[in-house]
């Protein structure tokens, strides 16, 4: 589903965020991605939803080189990335159900389809009771699930989390995981970077370990 | 896979451009002091050059009356007889430039100058009428413009029977000038206030860009194509434009109706009658869409400009 072939992105400045890094992440997948601060997570995770474009080598997603995504193409490719923030970029001037209803929107569906799968959506993290709140009325937790029943809501294959548990608690955390456990059990592709070594081991995936940009160690999952 | 648009069905694409256009006014009218002041600056600019314009049309328009000033006055040969002249008259009453043809008969024109001159002994002691035939003729409107009627003068001096021909245009050639600087100048205006208004709206937008810029950065991300997030700020300089563009056409037809009264009074004491004429169908049109349109390139130059700076990180 993802492949990192001979992957360099240098930022301009010369510093390499990510250096010759190979990989590849099967379709289904949940795979942790771990490392120092600094160490490249955000940057890999960015080359994927084409925020970056890397300096060489290929990214492959879904068969597609994104080399080769034209400027004008690179919003169907984000609809097909759905991405989570540690700062969960949120409008505060909508309410809960307008941000999760902004992937559907842009994609052009139509107004009860929208209605339909927003529920859905915040059914599944658990927020259908605040569709009509405003993001700063909600908890941390609460922000970070709307966040994500926003990447989810449109349904795409792969989905990318960066640092998504980064100011939660353990046991918010550890809900976080859980959902997404279930996306991947539902054949979502998950690509997740944490700091929370704690969590990851418990959480028995798969594990890329990153250093100054280098991929160290690649741990197979414990097979469940 | 391949990238690219899916094919929306044309009621949804309407649906959508007109849900973007309801809450592009929605957005404006929940802020309404600061709408206010940017469609009163486009206002007040596109009203200068409307309002000039509507003055120079009744100008232009009182002038009209005047047009009968193009007169010829064609003075005939003493030797050309009386057959010969009803021949030419009848021939110039059929000429398809003409309004009219009026005979002036030198007995009459004689008798009459000895009734209001007093010289009648004097005149008397001529042996014959020293006064020559004379046909005033009066061009058709179209054909009373400096030009024409000169061409028309070089026609009838080649009349066998003319001796010569008399136009008095000086005056009607002034006019005339001084009307077509006053088109040009106002149109320079016009100009000059339509790329104001221009830039009025496009740094409105650009500032509203500013102020969207979260928004943008989390549209771009979550798929949003870069005709989906320029939309609402295009139809934000459409409305612009157009509220401009009405509240110049309020400001214009104000004005008039404040200048009609003294301007009846100015013409009934010169025993004319004048009445100011508002803003015609066609000039509102122009006008309206013309804001609209001044609006949306507005809003487009600075959606072009600045959108592509904003990319999420
Ligand atoms: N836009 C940029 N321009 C220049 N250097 C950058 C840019 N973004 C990241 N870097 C550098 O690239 C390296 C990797 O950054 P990255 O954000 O990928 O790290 P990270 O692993 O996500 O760290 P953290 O855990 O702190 O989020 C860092 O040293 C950073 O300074
Ligand atoms: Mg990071």
């Amino acid at each position: 589903m993802i492949h990192f072939e001979n992957v360099t992105k240098r930022y301009p400045g010369g510093y390499e965020g990510l250096s010759n890094a190979n990989f590849h992440v099967t379709p289904g997948e949940m795979v942790f991605l771990t490392g120092h601060s600094g160490a490249g997570k955000s940057t890999l995770l960015r080359l994927i939803g084409l925020l970056e474009r890397c300096t060489r080598g290929q990214v492959l997603v879904g068969g597609r080189n994104l080399a080769k995504v034209k400027r004008r193409h690179i919003p169907y490719h984000r609809r097909e990335v759905g991405m989570i923030f540690q700062d969960h970029r949120l409008l505060h001037d909508r309410t809960v159900f307008d941000n999760v209803a902004m992937p559907l929107v842009v994609a052009g569906l139509r107004h009860q389809e929208i209605g339909r799968r927003v529920h859905a959506s915040l059914d599944k993290v658990g927020l259908l009771s605040k569709e009509r709140a405003y993001p700063v009325t909600l908890s941390g937790g609460e922000q970070q699930r709307v966040g994500i029943a926003r990447a989810v809501v449109s349904k795409p294959p792969v989905v990318l989390a960066d640092e998504p548990t980064g100011n939660l608690d353990p046991e918010l955390s550890q809900e976080i995981m859980d959902l997404f456990c279930q996306f991947n059990q539902v054949g979502v592709t998950l690509l997740i970077a944490t700091h929370d070594l704690d969590l990851v081991s418990r959480m028995g995936k798969r594990i890329l370990t990153l250093s100054h940009g280098r991929l160290k160690r690649d741990v197979a999952g414990r097979a469940s | 896979m391949k990238l690219g648009r899916s094919h929306l069905r044309i009621d949804t694409w309407v649906l959508r451009h007109l849900q973007v256009a309801l809450s592009s006014l929605g957005r404006l009218y929940r802020t309404p002091l600061a709408t206010l002041m940017t469609a009163a600056v486009i206002g007040i600019a596109l009203a200068l050059p409307t309002g000039m314009h509507v003055a120079l049309s009744n100008i232009q328009q009182l002038a009209g009356g005047w047009d009968g000033a193009a007169t010829l006055s064609l003075f005939l040969k003493q030797e050309v007889d009386e057959k010969q002249i009803i021949k030419l008259t009848n021939k110039l009453g059929a000429h398809p430039k003409l309004a009219e043809v009026q005979l002036i008969n030198p007995d009459i024109a004689l008798e009459e100058f000895q009734r209001l001159s007093g010289f009648k002994g004097a005149l008397k002691a001529l042996d014959r009428n020293p006064l020559p035939t004379v046909l005033i003729i009066e061009p058709l409107q179209q054909y009373s413009t400096p030009e024409a009627a000169e061409e028309l003068m070089t026609e009838f001096n080649r009349l066998a029977e003319v001796d010569f021909t008399q136009l008095d245009l000086q005056w009607v050639r002034r006019f005339h000038a001084i009307t077509e600087i006053a088109r040009r100048g106002v149109m320079v205006i016009g100009i000059l206030l339509g790329l104001a208004v221009l830039l009025i709206v496009g740094n409105t937008i650009r500032l509203e860009i500013q102020n969207r810029k979260s928004e943008i950065e989390i549209t771009k991300l979550i798929g949003g194509t870069d005709a989906f997030i320029r939309r609402p700020f295009l139809y934000n300089g459409l409305w612009y434009g157009l509220s401009g563009g009405i509240l110049a056409w309020l400001l214009v037809s104000i004005s008039l109706w404040m200048l009609n009264g003294p301007i009846e009074r100015l013409a009934g004491l010169y025993r004319s009658e004048f009445d100011l004429s508002a803003i015609d169908f066609y000039t509102l049109s122009i006008l309206l869409l013309g804001s609209a349109l001044l609006g949306l390139f507005g809003s487009w130059i600075a959606v072009g400009r600045h959108l592509s700076d904003i990319e999420p990180s």
